[in-house]
């Protein structure tokens, strides 16, 4: 024990050791999920974002690029300490990642402070589009309640009058259920928060939405829990009486366990795999090629455009990135072709884009995948930007 | 009236599904006084056999029953190869060394598995509702689950209650020592009961996988529950377990179902908002809290520890 | 019976050593990081040191220690979130509404013995977390991050990394001592009495349920007070700290170390955080490794790190 304890601390020691700074290569920061039951995600991004290296050369502006990945085991304590860690001690050039809102909003002050380059990648707290914004953060993802809000919209579309709003009681989940809110005009007959991450059943949620007379049910469940919540709406005998909208509940990773489950239910997003750009089709063609078996999802397309941000004002400023105000001019511009189609940034850093309407069908291959159908909303600008005092 | 009915069942099922693993738990923890966080893992396991076994045979119910046996199986092991060399000692090395094979078998799991998760698809018949009342209808999974642990619970009882090993068990749970001076093969009795236990959760595992997801992980939660559980109804006692997991099914349900309406009625909306869901979520830890300040060794203990 | 030149106290006073000595190196080698970790390792040592007291020495198995660090936590976030920066206030207020909220459930949890006692502070813990995760205004289960650490007299900066690496050192160190006093007086003889046989002590005079609840209530002081050293540590404080896994943690490390020892939660704090951090460095799968390091600790290492120690001394000896 005392022997491995020590060769444990020599293991640190080393690997924290010379590690001092040069502009010989250019370092990224990830931070994701690696470990626990939300790994998947995590690995997605990696890959994603591995991918566009690989498109590069795994140079930027003719410099090597070196990318270190931390796992933050979605604890946001964690998240901050590997943050510092990728600060302090590997003195990275840029920090990439974020699934979760909570770790992020734990992490931003070290990265803030040492005005270190963000790209968030996937988490979208409303605070970080408004009062938080800062000038060396960017995301690549949304706010919170942008793709709720679309969804909410194309409810209206189908003339939906009543809906019975279900999701996870935690900020993220609060956020989404009051983003339908405020863009559905019909009535919002009820809402239950369930707890979370621990329930896991939600028998008596889909009762009182039954009970509750209301059109249709919109939902916010990602990850497993949008598993269950599809399997569980089905069993109760909910599927095909009850329309069901939903926000990041179902994905490419996701819906491999969804099955059938999933058919016909709705989603709206910033992305889907079938987006007919150029950029796109590679993307998805050699994401496919690379990693046998396995689809990219809406969190790996950020990735891959996170990558590519950087990879855009590395390129503008020939790789002199020490001159932080060029830096953030040439990320602000956003000069390169994002896999989603237009993309350009608000004054808060925050995407201006399209959201679509996703559909799941059955592909040549007759696997279940993700459809685009329609564009439900175009240049949609979170409503959180007045509050961010960057103009 | 139909959603109170509902809900009710929802409740009862969640309670008897929550029995399978207190009473596994309760089993050991009274007989070998064991602290088993590791019981979540057996969980786990049970699920993940029964999703392979389930695609392997094309048959929803003959992979159960292998996933069961399976499930049993690593029990055992895990008994004669680990627990037997802790028993006797400290609870606290308990905690340590079952929360090492949480860590062992989650990890063990993604090597073997992948992280991705599994699902296990119902079978046609049981997949549909069906009508239990005029006007009510029910899933009919949810239905058969919980005929299943009605019948467990069945089995149980008739087995602690009417046979030898169910007498060495009730007397191991109220003294050990001295059912060992009985000359009774202790070794054997305690990997039974410990393979029993495993089995029992595997069977909750299984029976939750086509409603969950299988992920790693997923026994974490549910885990404390049973120990809550286990803890309300005194530990070593069956009875108490089955008590104890339909009042925290209930409890828990019909707390969800009902607590934020009768909230909204006292509170301002927005309060209520914010309050209700707090509050469902602690309402079992509440109950314990007060069962325990009120009996401190829960409501049917068992022995005389 | 010399105080011989022993493993134990080798390895205690080197341990001693390199954390006094730790700001030198990181000063000179320029890995700021390493002191970054390490004074999240002394704070929950110093955690680990508090629920040794009450787990070690007082025999009360706490699963729900990790409460204490969120409300040590939550005191200063919430106060600094109000505009209330001044450590002066934020710190006593951390203390007493750690050694409040442990007076309660101290007297409702001492009427339960063994498993019982794991299982309702496991209760009392779990219904704080959902109490902080419901508290919107503070964040909720997001956290409250701190924008400023608590503010001090003209020299102490808690901002300044080495500083305030010192101010946790010596924190810990002073707790240490506390314990070590604490265990070695008539209070300590009557809490380790009622550990081994609680019925004789009643028996000749000791109200035991008093002495235990006093411990209880300082250990669950102590450890608000790594509170309140890890909301400034982090600048942020959320709900997750005061998880049952957390709480799960703290054990862990007392364990691993060697309970009812003085310095045994320190190594084990040490131990497992460093361990932690070097395996998953090596490799994504560590918990493969860690797992079963623990069992084997377990299994093999009676009385932990500091067990391991004390028995390589008198196989030494003999």
């Amino acid at each position: 024990m005392r022997k491995a304890l020590l060769a444990a601390s020599a293991a640190v020691l080393l690997a924290a050791g010379p590690a001092a700074a040069q502009q010989k290569t250019i370092k990224i920061g990830f931070v994701s999920t690696f470990s626990g039951p939300t790994a998947v995600i995590g690995n997605d991004m990696r890959n994603s974002f591995e991918l566009a290296l690989d498109h590069m050369g795994r140079k930027m502006g003719g410099i090597p690029v070196e990318v270190i990945y931390e796992d933050d085991g979605q604890k946001p304590d964690v998240g901050k300490q590997k943050t510092e860690k990728l600060i302090e001690s590997d003195k990275v050039d840029f920090i990439a990642g974020y699934i979760w809102s909570n770790v992020l909003l734990a992490s931003l002050k070290p990265i803030v402070d040492s005005k270190t380059f963000l790209v968030i990648a996937n988490a979208g707290p409303s605070q970080i589009a408004g009062e938080l914004c800062s000038p060396t953060v960017f995301s690549t993802s949304w706010n919170n309640d942008q793709t709720p809000q679309a969804m909410g919209l194309y409810m209206n579309q189908k003339g939906v009058k009543s809906v019975f709003l279900i999701g996870p009681n935690y900020a993220a989940g609060k956020d989404m259920l009051a983003g339908v809110a405020t863009t559905f005009k019909g009535q919002v007959v009820g809402q239950e928060l369930t707890t979370w991450p621990s329930q896991l059943d939600f028998s008596a949620e889909l009762a009182k939405a039954k009970a509750s007379g209301a059109e249709a049910v919109f939902v916010f469940y990602p990850g497993a829990a949008g598993v269950q919540f599809l399997n569980q709406y089905a069993a109760a005998g909910l599927k095909g009486t009850i329309p069901l909208y939903t926000a990041f509940t179902i994905d490419e990773l996701s819906l491999p366990l969804q099955k059938d489950n999933a058919i016909g239910v709705p989603g709206a997003q910033e992305w889907v795999n079938d987006l007919p750009n150029d950029q796109n089709k590679k993307f998805v063609a050699d994401y496919r090629k690379k990693y046998t078996g396995l689809r990219p999802t809406y969190y790996g397309a950020q990735a891959y455009d996170a990558a590519q941000l950087i990879n855009s004002a590395v390129v503008a400023t020939k790789g002199k990135l020490d001159d932080k105000d060029t830096v953030q001019k040439a990320m602000e511009k956003a000069d390169f072709k994002s896999i989603r189609g237009d993309f350009k940034f608000g004054n808060n850093h925050v995407p201006i884009q399209n959201f679509y309407l996703q559909d799941v069908v059955k592909d040549a291959d007759g696997q279940l995948s993700l459809k685009t159908v329609a564009t439900i909303v175009k240049a949609n600008q979170d409503q959180h930007h007045d509050k961010c005092p960057m103009k | 009236m139909t959603l109170f009915i509902e809900q009710c069942l929802n409740g009862l099922q969640f309670g008897l599904l929550l029995f399978l693993l207190a009473a596994g738990l309760t089993l050991v923890f009274g007989i070998m006084d064991l602290v088993n966080l590791a019981h979540g893992s057996l969980y786990m396991i049970g699920a993940y056999f029964a999703a392979t076994f389930a695609a392997w045979t094309g048959s929803f119910v003959l992979g159960a029953i292998l996933a069961l046996l399976a499930t049993l199986l690593v029990g055992m092991v895990v008994e004669v190869v680990v627990m037997r060399r802790i028993y006797g000692r400290d609870h606290l090395d308990h905690v340590l060394a079952t929360f090492g094979l949480i860590l062992f078998f989650d990890e063990a799991v993604r090597l073997i598995w992948g992280p991705a998760g599994l699902s296990l698809s119902l079978p046609p018949w049981l997949s549909a509702p069906v009508q239990i009342l005029p006007g009510v209808n029910y899933s009919a999974y949810r239905l058969a689950v919980i005929v299943v642990t009605l019948a467990v619970a069945g089995f149980l009882y008739v087995l602690v209650m009417r046979t030898r090993i169910g007498m060495l068990i009730r007397a191991g749970a109220s003294n050990r020592e001295m059912v060992g001076a009985l000359g009774v093969n202790i070794k054997l009795l305690y990997t039974l009961v410990f393979g029993l236990g495993a089995a029992l959760a595997g069977l909750a595992g299984l029976m939750q996988a086509p409603i969950l997801t299988v992920q790693i992980g997923m026994g974490e939660n549910i885990v404390i529950l049973a120990f809550v559980i286990t803890v309300i109804g005194g530990i070593g006692s069956i009875r108490g377990a089955l008590v104890a997991a339909l009042l925290v099914g209930f409890i828990d349900t019909l707390g969800r179902a009902f607590f934020p309406d009768i909230l909204r009625m006292l509170l301002s909306k927005e309060a209520a908002a914010t309050l209700a869901p707090a509050l469902s979520s602690m309402l079992i830890y509440l109950l314990m809290a007060v069962v325990l300040v009120v009996k401190p060794e829960g409501l049917f203990s068992a022995g005389n520890k | 019976m010399r105080p011989a030149l022993n493993f134990r106290t080798i390895v205690t006073v080197v341990l001693i050593a390199a954390l006094v000595l730790l700001p030198l190196y990181t000063g000179l080698s320029g890995n700021r990081f390493l002191l970054t970790l390490f004074t999240r390792i002394v704070i929950m040592a110093l955690a680990a040191v508090s629920l040794n007291l009450m787990l070690g020495y007082g025999g009360m198995m706490s699963f729900g220690h990790a409460a204490y660090l969120g409300i040590g936590g939550y005191a200063v976030g919430i106060l600094a979130h109000e505009g209330v920066l001044n450590g002066f206030v934020q710190w006593p207020v951390a203390l007493a509404a750690s050694a409040l909220f442990a007076l309660v459930i101290g007297a409702l949890s001492l009427r339960t013995r063994g498993v019982y006692f794991i299982m309702i502070t496991l209760a009392f813990a779990q219904m704080t977390y959902y109490t902080f995760a419901g508290l919107a205004r503070y964040g909720g289960d997001d956290g409250l991050t701190i924008y400023k650490r608590s503010q001090f007299v003209a020299p102490i900066d808690l901002s300044n990394k080495t500083q305030f690496y010192y101010i946790c050192l010596a924190l810990l160190f002073g707790a240490i001592y506390l314990v070590w006093r604490l265990t070695n007086s008539r209070f300590g003889m009557a809490i380790q009495g009622a550990r081994s046989n609680d019925i004789r002590m009643r028996a000749i005079g000791f109200p035991t349920y008093r002495y235990r609840l006093v411990c209880f209530v300082i250990a669950g002081t102590l450890c608000g007070l790594a509170g309140a050293l890890l909301a400034n540590q982090n600048d942020f404080v959320s709900p997750s700290i005061m998880y049952w896994t957390r709480s799960g943690d703290l054990i862990i490390m007392v364990v691993l170390g060697g309970m009812a020892t003085p310095f045994g939660p320190v190594i084990g704090a040490v131990a497992l955080l460093v361990l932690e951090e070097a395996l998953s460095g090596i490799t994504e799968y560590w918990q493969i490794i860690l797992g079963p390091l623990l069992l084997l600790v377990v299994l093999f290492a009676r009385g932990g790190i500091d067990g391991l120690l004390a028995r390589a001394d008198s196989k030494v000896r003999s």
